[in-house]
Order: structure tokens, then sequence, then C-alpha cells
């Protein structure tokens, strides 16, 4: 364990490598070097897993602190980073997720130019990412939030001769950027109350120091929850995510599926001290969660690219997560955290695969019969969408998903309305997964397959899946492990329901969607577009399809304000003092040049003039 | 002796309007030639016989022979006279006037102000101006001499009539330059194409 | 006299009309030299007036050197004519 450093040096080295030299390398030594930076990682995480599991430190914790970064006063940010189960099984994950991504996208961005380039960002982005999950305090913390912001800001518009990709990562950095100006406000407030940034103090000093309720910890809790609602996409900056996709699939996967859009469930569950200080905020937490994960779920359902509607999938989800949050069921949020990484990660790889294959077809409704043409693909596919719908037993994502909803009901700060808001999102959830199901990859063949994925993409998926399958078996040994960092969720005297029932409504939930969507997308399709014809339901579905018309709300109120003020200032009234200046002597010039005339007896007029003036002057003083 | 200053004056005056609106040039000449006689009269009268007859000699009989002898040389003729009449209209002389007019009335307020004088108090001779001159203001006849010195070169440069040929000369030197092969710098800017190195 | 020439130096055209105003208004200051030093009593009224007789004789000189060159230039002797500013 005293090898931590290099699970996040590891990476950083070898992004600095491919961002210097990468050009000069050839397409196999870069692949080497960007996936096997992660693979070791990935390996040192994994034995000090092992480590940690079996001869745990005292605390149940482990710091390793490398240098004293910033010295000022009575502010000494160190460079540190803290090992506890809760960043553990955060690191094991991105780690491990991130190796096969990036070995996916070693084949995958074969045929793109910038190769290097595209494996020195990922690289930087799993350093920053780690350096944010192993963060000993704020400041660090806040390094590595940066940091993917900057990699996922790069990684969108990595295509950048695209104007319209750049125009996404500039959306998506500036929407973050709102958030993080919350969050470094929530920085400050900690910081001049409590006096430390090391996050283990501050939670311990908060709960001396703060009262349950007090306007202070809601104002930091608050704004922190602003900071992790701008990374995590949730309402209401979730504006940005969809027009990520704009980046390559490797990229949606790795950031906007698994890792760092859940950044801000990480940094809500790191703070949980401060959460449970001010009930008020997390309640809005929940509330946040709830609306999101329904919203998205709508959303989901009316989109016909399939990166975008996996896309607000994801938003659902991290919904979910924060709805747990919200309602105090930490270990369940990071439970469905790490299902999720799972099978979201290979959904986009296999959304990768099926638009690779039909080169470059997104739009869904042209795509069709795929089971057949890529089985692979079909069938880790199926399994991950299943997962995501929550096909009862046989997949992770339902156990997860299934603790939520129980905890939205029965934790202490549970609530029936959330219960319902997550039974609908599960509903929504089944119905928009298994219609991407349905219209991908069964009916007649629209566009044909042009190119098979190699061995290089397909392990990936199936490592994938088959820790999609499983995943839900680690629940007890997961929330074990993480009760010494994370407070048991309380769960009150559920009146009339059932830890049992609840699962039993979901699974029906799930049915009912298969159903549903079997009937829209599979069997008689024409009972989709004859819904369409309703001009009710038409607005729906473009209300819907335009994101709940966040983008145009944002569009009217704050953007277009600025760019007129911008306009209105292009004459900037502080450049009127110079050019007036500059006006004011011309004007002096031009109306001197008038005496300049050549004419001698003005000349002379202008003497006697000047003459009488003079006398005057002497004359009558 | 008072009233033949008064008289005097009067023609000063009268002769110098005269000339001021007259057309033609010799005419004009003649007044001024009575008005500086005229004023000759003037300085006898108050007691300065000596700049009297400096005033008849010089200013009448050098300067303004040069003034004829000039217009001699232009040989202006009638075409003159007709511009003259056009040019000099009514509105053109409000101006100037009222701008004389002006000074005039400074100048006489600042007179009458002063003391009172009378004329022909006494005579100073030519006697007392010579020994002032030997005196005390011998650096300004030197320097009248240098100055009357570099008149007449400046006269006798700016008559000649040689500035044809210099012209002449001139271009033609400069044209040789621009004709030279390995003048690239003096080419540059001209319509000529640049000569390939 | 002196305002006299100065009307008449800034209404007159013709470069000849203009010295000859000149003149004028050189024997204008002279003649108010001559009258102060009679006043007075003393000779330098008439030795202001003779040095100003000395510049007037050279400027004349000079000048009408001068006139006789413009009119070769400008074949005419309009004195706006001559002047070659241009704005």
């Amino acid at each position: 364990m005293a090898w931590l450093w290099l699970i996040v040096m590891l990476p950083l080295m070898s992004a600095l490598v491919l961002a210097v030299l990468g050009t000069h390398f050839s397409r196999r030594v870069v692949a080497a070097v960007g996936v096997g930076s992660i693979g070791l990682s990935s390996v040192i995480t994994m034995l000090a897993a092992i480590e940690f599991v079996s001869a745990p430190p005292v605390g149940r914790a482990y710091t390793q602190v490398l240098w004293t970064w910033i010295n000022v006063g009575s502010f000494q940010p160190h460079i540190g980073f803290y090992l506890d189960p809760l960043s553990l099984v955060m690191i094991l994950v991105v780690t491990f997720v991130g190796f096969w991504i990036h070995l996916y996208s070693a084949e995958f961005m074969m045929h793109d130019e910038g190769y290097s380039r595209f494996f020195a960002y990922m690289n930087l982005f799993v350093a920053s990412m780690l350096t944010l999950l192993l963060a000993d305090n704020l400041v660090v913390l806040y390094l590595g939030w940066e940091g993917v912001g900057l990699c996922s800001y790069l990684l969108i518009g990595f295509w950048y001769r695209d104007p319209m990709n750049g125009l996404a990562a500039r959306k998506a950095f500036i929407v973050t950027r709102v958030g993080d100006t919350a969050m470094l406000l929530g920085l400050f407030l900690l910081f001049t109350s409590l006096g430390t940034m090391q996050i283990q103090d501050l939670m311990r000093r908060a709960t001396e120091d703060w009262t349950v309720g007090s306007t202070l910890a809601v104002t930091a809790a608050l704004l922190l929850l602003g900071g992790a609602v701008g990374k995590s996409a949730q309402l209401p900056l979730q504006v940005w995510l969809p027009d990520a996709m704009a980046g390559p699939t490797p990229t949606s996967a790795l950031i906007h599926a698994a890792t760092m859009v859940t950044a801000g469930v990480y940094l809500v569950a790191r703070t949980h001290a401060l959460f449970e200080l001010a009930p008020a905020a997390q309640f809005v937490v929940a509330v946040t969660g709830a609306a999101t994960l329904i919203l998205a779920g709508c959303s989901a359902l009316t989109q016909h690219d399939i990166k975008r509607a996996l896309a607000y999938s994801t938003v659902s989800q991290i919904g979910y997560m924060f709805l747990a949050l919200g309602v105090g069921a930490w270990s369940a949020a990071i439970f469905h955290f790490v299902t999720h990484a799972f099978f979201k990660a290979l959904l986009f790889l296999g959304a990768g695969v099926i638009i690779e294959a039909l080169r470059d077809e997104h739009n869904i409704f042209r795509m069709g019969g795929l089971s057949k043409q890529l089985p692979v693909a079909f069938w880790t596919f199926l399994i991950a969408g299943c997962s995501l719908a929550g096909l009862p037993f046989l997949t992770a994502g339902v156990y997860s998903k299934d603790l939520i909803i129980w905890s939205a009901w029965a934790a202490a700060q549970g609530h029936p309305a959330f219960w319902i808001a997550g039974v609908i999102g599960a509903l929504l959830t089944s119905l928009y997964t298994f219609r991407l199901i349905f219209r991908v990859f069964f009916g007649p063949i629209q566009t044909p397959v042009t190119k098979r994925p190699g061995y290089v993409m397909t392990v990936p998926l199936v490592i994938l899946a088959f820790f999609a399958t499983i995943g839900g078996w680690v629940k007890e040994p997961l929330i074990l492990l993480l009760q010494s960092t994370l407070p048991m969720t309380i769960e009150t005297e559920a009146a009339g329901m059932t830890e049992t029932f609840s699962e039993v409504v979901v699974a029906l939930v799930f049915l009912s969607g298969l159903y549903l969507a079997y009937l829209f997308h599979l069997e008689k399709r024409e009972l989709a577009e004859g819904a369409l014809r309703n001009p009710v339901a038409r607005m729906i579905h473009a209300w819907w399809f335009a994101d709940w018309g966040f983008d145009w709300l944002y569009d009217r109120v704050l953007v277009q304000p600025i760019l007129w003020v911008a306009q209105v200032n292009k004459n900037d009234f502080i450049d009127a003092v110079y050019t007036g200046i500059a006006r004011l002597t011309e004007a002096m010039y031009r109306s001197l040049r008038l005496t300049q005339t050549g004419l001698v007896r003005w000349y002379a007029a202008g003497i006697a003039a000047g003459s009488v003036v003079f006398l005057a002057m002497v004359v009558f003083p | 002796m008072e009233v033949a200053f008064y008289i005097a004056g009067a023609v000063a005056i009268i002769a110098t309007g005269l000339m001021l609106r007259d057309w033609n040039v010799v005419h004009a000449l003649l007044c001024l030639i009575v008005s500086l006689l005229a004023v000759a009269i003037v300085f006898y009268v108050i007691g300065a016989p000596f700049v009297a007859a400096l005033e008849v000699i010089i200013y009448a009989g050098a300067i303004m022979v040069l003034f004829v002898f000039v217009v001699m040389l232009l040989n202006l003729g009638d075409s003159a006279v007709a511009m003259e009449k056009e040019w000099l209209t009514p509105r053109s002389w409000t101006g100037p006037a009222v701008l004389a007019g002006v000074l005039l009335c400074e100048v006489a307020y600042l007179v009458v102000r002063g003391t009172e004088a009378h004329i022909g108090m006494g005579m100073v001779t030519p006697k007392q101006v010579g020994m002032m001159l030997f005196g005390p203001y011998l650096i300004g006849v030197e320097l009248a001499s240098m100055l009357l010195l570099a008149g007449l070169v400046g006269a006798y440069h700016l008559g000649v009539r040689t500035t044809h040929i210099v012209e002449m000369r001139h271009a033609r030197d400069t044209d040789t330059r621009r004709v030279t092969p390995s003048g690239g710098l003096v080419l540059a800017g001209t319509d000529r194409p640049p000569r390939t190195p | 006299m002196f305002s006299l020439g100065l009307t008449g130096l800034l209404v007159r055209r013709d470069l000849i009309f203009v010295l000859m105003s000149l003149e004028v208004m050189l024997n204008a200051a002279g003649l108010a030299f001559v009258v102060a030093g009679s006043r007075w009593q003393q000779a330098d009224g008439q030795i202001v007036f003779l040095f100003i007789l000395a510049m007037a004789a050279a400027e004349v000189s000079v000048g009408l050197a001068l006139v006789l060159q413009l009119y070769h230039q400008f074949k005419s002797l309009d004195v706006d004519a001559m002047s070659e500013m241009r704005g």
C-alpha cells in the first residue's frame, strides 16, 4: 500500500510521455503504453485491495502524504492520498473498467488521426479521476475535479475539425463550470468556518461545531451539491451530457457513463457528515435525484440517436444514485455506482461496435436485424440492457436498483413519493432500454453491416458482461466493507411494505415495460407510428426530445442576454474616452487647418487682428 | 506753419486713399509719390529737415523709381486694368476696412490720451543727427550697411534670368541617375519594370 | 496712414499694389518715429527713420526681384493664385 501513489502516477506519466513523444511512436507502442499504464494501475489497485481487506490498517483507512503543496499561513494543504473502503471501491471500479475501455479503444480508434493524443487525454483523465477519488483534502479533490473537467472538454472536442464538436465541448465545460464555481464557494465557506481542508478533519469538526440544520451547514452542503450536480449532469445542469456524445465512443463510455459523472456522487458520499448535518440539503439531493431520473427517462424514450438515448439513461441512473444519497442510503448509492459502471460502459462499447459496423450510423430507426449479424455485440448488449432495466435475479443492476427503491420507502428520510418516483423510473428504464434493443437488433435489416469487430474489441465486451451479471452477488460483502466509512441506512418501520413486496413491484414494472416495448417496437410497429399521429402525443414527444426544453430555456434566459450585452459593449464606453480624445484632437486639427490657406492677405489680416487684440489688452487693461 | 502741417497731412492721406482705389498701376504710383512728398513737407514743418531731404531723395526718388522700372518690365497693359476692376468689389473693402478702422481707433485713443504738444517747437539739425549716428548708433549704421549688401546680392540673384538653364541641368542630372543599372532602390516605385538579377 | 496702408494690403490682389501698400505702412511708421523725436527734441527719431528707410530700400529691391520671378512662374500677379497649398 505504500505504492498507492503509483496508482495515480502511472497514468499521469504515461499521459505526459504520450503527449510529448507520442507522435514518434508507432500505434502499437502508443497502445501498449496507454493501455498498459491503466492495466498496471489496476493491478496495483487490486493488490492494495487484497492487502486492505486481509490486513486492514488502523482505523480502516490508510493515508499517504507526499508533500506539502501550499504553505501560506494557516492554509497548508498537502498532496495526500487517502485509502478507505469508499475510495478503494471506487478506484477499483475506475481502473478496472478503465482498463477494458482503453483496450477496446486501442482498436476502435485505430483508424483515426491523433491516436497518441487520444490516449494521452484518456490517461490524463484517469489520473485526474484517481486523484479526485484518492484525495485526502478538498484542495486535491478540486484539483482532480478540474482535471477531469479539462479532459472531458479535450475528449469531447477530440475531432476538433468539426466545429460542432468544439461547441459541444465548450458547452460541457461551461455548464460544469457553473457547478464548479458553486463548489469552490462551498470550499471557501468550509475553510473559513472550519479552518481545515482535510476531509476527515473537516467532517469531524463540522459535527462538533455545527448543529443539525445550521445555516452554515446547509449553505455549504448546497454549494457542494451545486458542484456535484454540474459534474454529474443532474437537474438543472444536465444539458451538457447529451451533447457530449459528440466525442468518441470510448470517451463516452469511460467519462460519461462510468466514471466522471459519478464524481458528484462520490463528493456527496465523501462529505456525508456535512449532509447529515443539513437535512434540508439532503432533501434537496433526493428531490433532485428523483426529478432527474424521471425527466431523463422520459427524454431517453424519445431519442433516435443511440448514444443520446444512452446519455439520458446515464443521467437517469445517476438520478437514482442521488436519490439514494438523499434518503441516506449511502452504500446503496455506491453499490448502484459499481453495477452501473459495468453495464453502462458495456452499453456504450456495444453501441460503439454497432456504430462502427454500420459505418457511422447513429439513428436507431435506421438499424435493425443485427442480432444475427453482430452476435457478440447483441448478447452483451442484451445482458447490459437487462441489467439496466432490472431483470430479476440474473443481473447485477436489479439488486442495486431494488435496494435504492426500497430505501426510498424505508429509510429515515424516505418518502412514499420517492418510492413512486423510483418505480416510475424503473418502468421508463425498462421501456427505453427494450425500445433500443428491439429497434437495433430485431426487425428487418435496414443498414448492412460492413465491419465486424476484432478480438481486441469483443473481449472487453465479454468481460464487462460477465461482471454485469455477477456483480449483484457482491452486494452483502460490499455493504459490509463500506460500513466503516458510510453510515448504515437507518430503516424505519416501513408502513405497509416489505422489501420483497417492493422487489416484486419492480419486477412487474420491468416486465410490463418489456411487454410494452415489445408491442410498440417489434410486433406492431404501426402502433408506434399511430401514436405519433396524435398531435398531443407529438407535442409531448417533441418536448421530451428536446430535454424538457432546458436548452431552449437556458438559451433564452442566459445565453441571449449575455450575447446582447457583449454586442452592446462592443462600442466600449470606456473606449469612448480614448476615441473621444482622438476625435477632439482631430477636431482641433481641422479647425486649425482652416487658418493655413496659403493666402498672403489672410496671413496679413491675421497679424493685424492679433496686433489689434494686443493693443486692446494694453490700452484697456 | 501749422497750417502747412495740416494741409500737407491732408494731402498725404488723400493721396494714399486715391492710390488705393486706383486701377491703373502707374497712376497709383504717381499718387504714392505725391503722398510721399507731402510727408516730406510734414517732416520739414515739424523741424526735421534732414529726414525731409532723405524722404524725397531715397523714398520718392529711388524706391519709387524702382517700382516704375519693374512695372515697365512687367508690361502689364490693359488686361491688368480689367482684372483689377474685377477684383475690387465694394464688398471686399468691408472686412479690411473694419480691421484697420479698429486699429486706427486704438492708436488715436492712445495718442489723444497722451500729453499736449505743439508743432514746430524747434529744429533737430542734421548736425545733431550726424553726431548720434557716429556715436551711439554706430553699430546700427554698420548693420544697415550689411542689410543693404544682402539686399543687393539677393536682388541680383533673383533677377537673373538663367533659371531655365539651371532647371534643365537639374533635370538631366536626376535622369541620368535613374538610368543607372545598379540603382535598384531608385527604380523602386517607378513604373519601370525592375531589372531581373 | 498706417491703417490706410493696412487696408490696402488686405484688399488688393495685385502684387505690386501689395508692395506699395507695404511702403505706405513703413512710411507711416517712420513718420510716427520722427514726430516723436521732434516732440522730445531728440535726434533718435530721425535716426530710426533713417534705418527704416534703409530697410525699406533693401526690402523693395528684393521684393521687386521676387515679383519678377513670380510673374515668370505664374504668369499673373494675383497673390491668391500663388498659393500652392492644397486643402
